[in-house]
């Protein structure tokens, strides 16, 4: 009996190629996605945390710290942009950089300050010195303590020669002072660090903590009430989002397959009216799940929904529609209620997977990053960062809106494309 | 021209074929108006294709399809054309009343108009009080009423019912035979496709046999009886004891054959010939159990025609 249950799914499943198929391709499929976006794939490169860099300071050192920034490879760094509507780049200055990490450009701007050069290293802490401001968005909470570590080693690697001198200068204000014959040997063992550490550059070697004095300011983080309850809302709520429309439009399944669908073409309404019919209700439906998870979110996680009700409107509405869209055009692409189910987990658990909905797209690599671009969830949770989390204005969400839409109107397209199987026969 | 004018149905060599396996090969045939037309084929004889065509659903590769003079796919052509498929398509969650709004509004009815239509349909089907259960719960003669209901809410004059009572108990069938009735009363053009012939025979007025996408013979069930059979018809006389052999040579002599108790002749003139086996019978002294006088059926029409059971 039991072998008889079994030869009949397993008959069940052979009949249905498709799904047969998806069976064992899902899997290797899922595991080179994910291999690729969390282990690193050949050639895809490691991510480099992406800075900006104001010198106020302009001094020699300063300089040579910065040289020594763009040198460094586990950064980006940025020194000025190219204004809109100019060709040519202009420096960052402390306003331009803090706009630029408030919008998410990039995760941190280091402003380094008037008088650095002069004692830009300390040991222990002792003495004044001036102080690197390291501005951040806590939306990444990895770029800031790693920049911080990184500013350390580099600024014993880069300046060798002004962390001797320091030491120097340590000795003479403890120690009672240099006599002149070992004052000049030290200074000509400073002159070799300098020249040597220009010619070769940093060598990236550890330096001991404190080196350089780095206060890091969370610009954006500081006013929220639960930094991290935003990303994972708009995360999780776009991939249940895409399961919940997905599964519902697979009721086009189960209408063609008892005939009802059949019935219904027969009367005045159209595949097209039918399809945006239903199109019309997933988008209800999932507006209302997405208000549903944000009003819990305000309810108990300190997701300040009140304050941000537009925004939220319009990245729930243009996120809904998108979802949908894709919805229906899973449903018109399945054979069967088996195809659907092993076609939606493939491609939604991919997308989320490079989209942002299962770990943030900082973390991944720069070419995965660009790669999520292709996905409804990056998008949608770009524009609902730019909401909760940036608290910018509506009128900054037109480009994933605009994405968004032209992404439902493509989906919906090639719904209605698939579903002229259904048409006539 | 609008879809007052016209035949209720027209087809006209109609053929159509599905990769290499013809579904129909040239119909043709055309319904009166208030005519309820039955298309009687054993499974898979085209009738579904035929009727999907009517639909609209099937675009057939040769031929014409006109309901009141307008192509299926007309949109006044969908207004005045009914379907029952052969499936329960309903929405099995929904309720009869939620399934009658549904599809009356698919068919452009709305506010009072549907409304009115909804209760009077609830009512016709037998369902008023349990309007608003799930479809899914109801029993399969319910659900078989419903989809006919789903058919006939925006009251269609040319009614396509394709195989309406299928799975149906008896008792249901005849609830299902009066409300066929009712539509006719109320003018509605009927084509009704069925492999089951004292359904053809009850309900129809004419017949069309169909077999292998082609339709073999056309006309009331006596002109296919007349067609293919001829007029005669079949008497049956069971004895009370043995038949003697002065019968027997009498009844041979009369075209008929014996076996055992039994005397069975085929007969044109009925009055006439079973007057004088009755005489043979009586002149013998043989006392009579049974007498019985029995005209073809469809059934020995469709066996005669294809050689073989219509029910195959």
């Amino acid at each position: 009996m039991i072998f008889a249950v079994f030869r009949t799914h397993l008959s069940r499943l052979r009949r249905d190629r498709a799904a047969f198929v998806l069976a064992f391709v899902v899997p290797i499929v899922f595991f080179s996605i994910f291999a690729g976006i969390f282990g690193g794939t050949r050639g895809g490169g490691t991510r480099r945390i992406s800075l900006a860099v104001v010198d106020e300071d302009g001094s020699d050192n300063s300089r040579r710290f910065v040289a020594a920034l763009k040198a460094e490879k586990g950064l980006s760094v940025a020194t000025g942009r190219i204004p809109d509507g100019r060709t040519t780049e202009s420096p960052f200055d402390r306003a331009t950089a803090e706009a630029a990490v408030r919008a998410g450009n990039l995760p941190a701007a280091l402003i380094i300050p008037k008088g650095f050069g002069q004692t830009p290293i300390s040991f222990g802490g002792s003495g004044a010195r001036p102080r690197l401001e390291l501005l951040a968005d806590s939306a990444d909470p990895v770029a800031a303590p790693v920049v911080s570590g990184l500013l350390q080693g580099i600024a014993a690697s880069a300046m060798p020669d002004v962390m001797a001198q320091t030491g120097v200068q340590e000795l003479e204000k403890w120690g009672g002072g240099l006599t002149p014959e070992q004052r000049s040997k030290m200074e000509e063992s400073i002159r070799f660090l300098r020249e040597r550490s220009a010619a070769k550059g940093p060598s990236g070697g550890a330096a001991a903590g404190g080196l350089v004095d780095v206060q890091v300011k969370d610009i954006l983080g500081q006013t929220k009430k639960n930094p991290t309850s935003a990303l994972i809302a708009a995360g999780l709520g776009v991939m249940f989002l895409l399961f919940s429309a997905s599964g519902a439009g697979g009721a086009l399944i189960e209408e063609a397959e008892s005939g009802t669908l059949d019935r219904v073409l027969s009367t005045n309404v159209s595949m097209t009216r039918l399809l945006l019919g239903k199109a019309a209700y997933l988008s209800a439906v999932a507006v209302a799940q997405l208000t549903v998870m944000f009003v819990w979110g305000e309810m108990f996680f300190g997701l300040e929904l009140h304050r941000h009700l537009p925004g939220f409107l319009i990245m729930t509405v243009v996120t809904a529609v998108a979802s949908s869209c894709f919805g229906l055009l899973l449903a018109a692409m399945a054979r069967s209620r088996m195809q659907l189910v092993a076609l939606s987990n493939l491609l939604i658990l991919a997308m989320s997977a490079l989209g942002g909905s299962m770990v943030p797209r900082y973390l991944l690599s720069e070419t995965v990053q660009k790669m999520g671009l292709v996905t409804i969830n990056a998008w949608a949770i770009d524009g609902f960062m730019k909401v909760f989390w940036r608290d910018e204005p509506v009128t900054h969400l037109w480009p994933q809106a605009l994405v968004l839409l032209a992404a439902s109107a493509l989906l919906f397209a090639g719904a209605r494309r698939l579903a002229r199987r259904w048409d006539v026969a | 021209m609008s879809a007052r004018d016209g035949q209720p149905l027209e087809v006209g060599g109609v053929a159509k074929a599905f990769g290499s396996r013809p579904a129909l090969a040239g119909v043709s045939f055309r319904i009166a108006a208030g005519e309820i037309f039955g298309l009687l084929g054993p499974n898979g004889a085209g009738k579904t294709t035929l009727v999907r065509a009517i639909a609209g659903r099937v675009v057939p590769d040769a031929g014409t399809l006109t309901l009141f003079g307008l192509s299926p796919a007309d949109s006044g052509a969908r207004s005045v054309r009914g379907w029952v498929p052969q499936e329960i398509a309903l929405y099995p969650l929904l309720s009869p009343r939620e399934n009658l709004w549904t599809f009356g509004r698919y068919q452009g009815m709305d506010g009072e108009k549907l409304e009115a239509a909804i209760r009077s349909n609830l009512d016709w089907i037998g369902l008023a009080d349990r309007a608003d259960e799930r479809t899914e719960r109801l029993s399969g003669g319910m659900k078989r009423r419903l989809n006919i209901a789903a058919g006939t809410i925006h009251g269609p004059r040319l009614l396509l019912l394709d195989e309406p009572t299928v799975g149906v108990d008896p008792q249901s069938r005849e609830r299902i035979y009066a409300m066929i009735g009712e539509l006719k009363e109320r003018g509605v053009s009927l084509l009704y496709t069925t492999h089951y012939m004292e359904e053809a025979e009850r309900l129809c007025d004419r017949i069309a046999v169909i077999d292998h996408g082609r339709i073999i013979a056309e006309g009331t069930k006596d002109e296919l009886v007349r067609q293919t059979l001829g007029a005669a018809q079949t008497v049956t006389i069971d004895a009370a004891g043995p038949i003697p052999e002065p019968v027997r040579e009498a009844v041979r002599g009369l075209g008929g054959t014996v076996d055992g108790t039994r005397v069975q002749a085929s007969v044109e003139d009925a009055a006439g010939r079973i007057r004088e086996l009755l005489q043979v019978f009586h002149d013998n002294g043989v006392r009579i159990r049974d007498l019985n006088l029995k005209s073809a059926t469809l059934e020995e029409v469709f066996l005669n025609l294809t050689g073989r059971e219509l029910r195959e």
